[in-house]
């Protein structure tokens, strides 16, 4: 990777974290590495992290990681420069993969959200939808969460400084539950939980403190979620119910914005 | 003397300033000699919370508003949950408070590390990042890093996990951690302590730039401890009402050059939330060893240096992890660990002290149990103009400063004040004109 940077002596792969409408919270999940951040940045040049450092290199990077999604003109036009810029681009986070919670516009009346927190509407520049940087650019892998795990962070790292593909899970929150020796709080309990269809990686940690799973990780590769709303529904959970537990950080990934659309009807009528 | 003192026009910009939440940018214009305008510019892009929380269920906000904040997540949670069980008639009670304010002192013990050492240190070595202050003092960065690490460790401990916690709800926690859980806290807690009050002496021998700022402060007060979560919000002006109160006296403005709106003090005064804030306020409800570290760092009474909110920063370090000590000394589970939560029609408001400010929330919610009106009302916003007030000062001071010692100036009159733009809804990028 070394000859890609062309920074002279200085050998090790660059790296470049960019925020749009986020958070911070995932990048804050690197900062949270504290027994690797200096292993980290002794690894990698960290070339532009503007929430860590105030110097900045300019591309080619080697890797750059994406946290926030798209929801200004500006942001649709500095994420090209971003993908031209760099050599792997890696996206972080819910709303870098899905859109976020601010994805909850698209499914509103265009303007009607600007207009109920600002008193000036048109002193705003932003786009009627938030939408996930894959729907700009072409994203060579995404890391999921609502915040990422810190281990799949340092996973996605490692794997790419040794030229490797990294091992992520693309199974269900349940086999989480079951490996940890969880007692299932759907089937116990009947509390709604969307771990069934949810992609594992944050540890099970909600059915582990007694709640349902609310989706932070976005929806697993084979997600059955017609028949966890069927379920849902004969335990008593109401659509509007349904609608919200598959609309919050992950509303726009498109298994789950299908499902809650199925049921909206509901909550439109409100 | 520098080149450009001499010029009659003169611009100074800086593209983005680093080491803080979110984006947002800085101008400031020097028309002869002297400062006409200043400006704090936030764009980054709004995400409009308050009204996506419009028509979702009233448990929902501790975990949706969390998401304004990767940093200080549980100052949503907290403010949240007190704006619904005040609209709910609910009170928690002193076992489950106390489990809170131990989450919270994690939230405070995280954050303040993060941006003390981390963030706003490496201005007063010339560094560009906590990295390049390694390479010159990296005994204090593993300090900063472990007492981070003890903050994350309490997060996870009561809320199961350091950026947007799962256990917090409405009424309580869904699960009350074991006595064995929390006193294992107490080791980390301790060896924190020790490095916090190490954090003060380190700070307090920096040189800070000679600034003095008139602020108005706005914090809250509790005659028990030093706020947190608790209490009601006064001022240095003899304001002391509740949450309500407050979100009726302070009143927010839209201006074009920023998605955050700007908070006046009945519509009129600019004022300051966050350490100073707290420290005037709240001086003598200091713990202990707190205060030992004050008085040893020569704080006493109100500190009106902002660059010196960087001292004030770390004595809260060693406040929180006395306040995070004692209730894991006492701790025993709340049983049960929250109570119930009443499906009835309400409004209610919450306040609580984010790690950089009063953090207020307000909901009205209909008999159907949703949310019919939100107000989130972040610490950024309210400190806007005050921040923009010391950036004025600041340039007027350092008008014989070179265009780039000005610009790193004004950075660093910013990151004094840990500005979460995020929260604020939102870009710093500095520029000072002068013509």
């Amino acid at each position: 990777m070394s000859e890609r940077d062309g920074a002279g002596a200085d050998v090790r792969p660059s790296l470049a974290v960019w925020k749009l409408a986020s958070c911070d919270g995932c990048q804050l999940t690197l900062l949270d590495c504290e027994e690797e951040l200096l292993a980290i940045a002794g690894a990698v040049r960290i070339a532009h992290f503007t929430e860590m450092s105030s110097a900045s290199v300019s591309g080619p990077y080697d890797v750059s990681l994406v946290e926030g999604s798209i929801t200004t003109e500006e942001d649709a036009a500095r994420i090209g420069e971003v993908r031209r810029s760099s050599r792997t681009l890696v996206t972080i986070g819910a709303c870098a993969t899905a859109g976020g919670i601010q994805s909850l516009r698209n499914f509103s009346e265009p303007g009607s959200f600007a207009r109920t927190v600002y008193a000036h509407p048109e002193y705003l520049r932003s786009l009627e939808t938030s939408t996930p940087v894959e729907a700009h650019v072409r994203v060579d892998l995404a890391l999921h969460g609502c915040p990422i795990d810190r281990g799949q962070l340092l996973e996605v790292v490692a794997a790419l400084l040794a030229g490797r593909r990294p091992v992520l899970p693309g199974h269900s929150v349940c086999e989480q539950c079951k490996s940890r020796g969880t007692v299932c709080v759907l089937v116990a309990g009947s509390t709604p939980c969307l771990g069934p269809v949810t992609r594992a990686g944050c540890g099970a940690i909600c059915p582990a403190v007694g709640r349902g799973c609310f989706g932070c990780f976005g929806p697993a590769d084979t997600a059955n979620t017609a028949s966890l709303a069927r379920r849902l529904a004969a335990d008593g959970v109401s659509p509007d119910a349904v609608v919200r537990l598959f609309r919050t950080f992950n509303a726009g990934a498109p298994a789950f914005e299908k499902e809650s659309r199925a049921h909206e009807r509901g909550l439109l009528a409100r | 003397m520098s080149e450009g003192s001499l010029r009659a026009e003169r611009t100074v910009a800086v593209e983005g300033i680093a080491r803080v939440e979110g984006e947002g940018s800085l101008r400031a214009v020097v028309r002869d000699g002297s400062v006409s305008d200043v400006e704090l510019t936030i764009f980054e892009p709004p995400r409009f919370f308050e009204a996506l929380l419009q028509g979702r269920d009233r448990l929902e906000p501790p975990d949706i508003t969390a998401r304004i904040c990767g940093i200080c997540p549980v100052a949503y949670q907290m403010s949240s949950c007190r704006a619904v069980e005040d609209a709910l008639g609910i009170d928690v009670g002193p076992d489950i408070a106390a489990l809170r304010r131990l989450l919270y002192c994690g939230e405070w013990i995280q954050s303040h590390a993060l941006h003390v050492t981390l963030l706003h240190a490496p201005d007063f070595f010339g560094c560009a990042d906590a990295v390049e202050l390694a390479s010159l003092d990296s005994a204090a960065v593993e300090r900063a890093l472990r007492l981070k690490r003890v903050g994350n460790l309490v997060m996870e401990t009561v809320g199961g996990r350091a950026v947007h916690p799962v256990n917090v709800r409405v009424g309580g926690f869904y699960r009350a951690p074991t006595r064995e859980e929390v006193g294992a806290l107490e080791g980390p807690l301790r060896e924190a302590l020790d490095l916090a009050r190490k954090t003060v002496e380190w700070t307090s021998g920096f040189d800070f730039p000679d600034v003095t700022g008139d602020y108005l402060f706005v914090a809250l007060h509790d005659p028990d401890r030093y706020a947190i979560d608790s209490g009601r919000v006064v001022s240095s002006a003899g304001l002391d009402t509740d949450a309500a109160g407050f979100l009726e006296a302070a009143v927010e403005e839209h201006v074009e050059r920023s998605t955050a709106l700007h908070s006046r003090l009945f519509g009129r005064d600019e004022y300051l939330t966050g350490p100073l804030a707290r420290f005037a306020l709240n001086e003598g409800q200091l713990g202990p060893v707190a205060r030992r570290a004050a008085t040893g760092a020569g704080l006493v009474g109100a500190c009106r240096n902002p660059f010196r909110s960087i001292v004030v920063r770390s004595v809260e370090l060693v406040e929180a992890c006395e306040q995070a000590l004692g209730i894991v000394g006492s701790y025993a589970p709340p049983a049960p660990g929250a109570v119930e939560v009443p499906a009835r029609a309400g409004t209610g408001a919450g306040a609580t002290e984010a790690p950089r400010g009063l953090l207020l929330h307000r909901y009205e919610i209909g008999p159907d149990g949703l949310i019919d009106a939100a107000r989130i009302v972040p610490p950024t916003a309210q400190n806007q103009l005050s921040i923009e007030a010391d950036l004025r000062r600041v340039v007027e001071r350092g008008l014989e400063l070179s265009d780039s010692a000005l610009a790193a100036r004004c950075e660093q009159a910013v990151r004094n004040h840990d500005p979460c733009i995020s929260c604020a809804a939102h870009f710093l990028d500095v520029e000072v004109v002068r013509t």
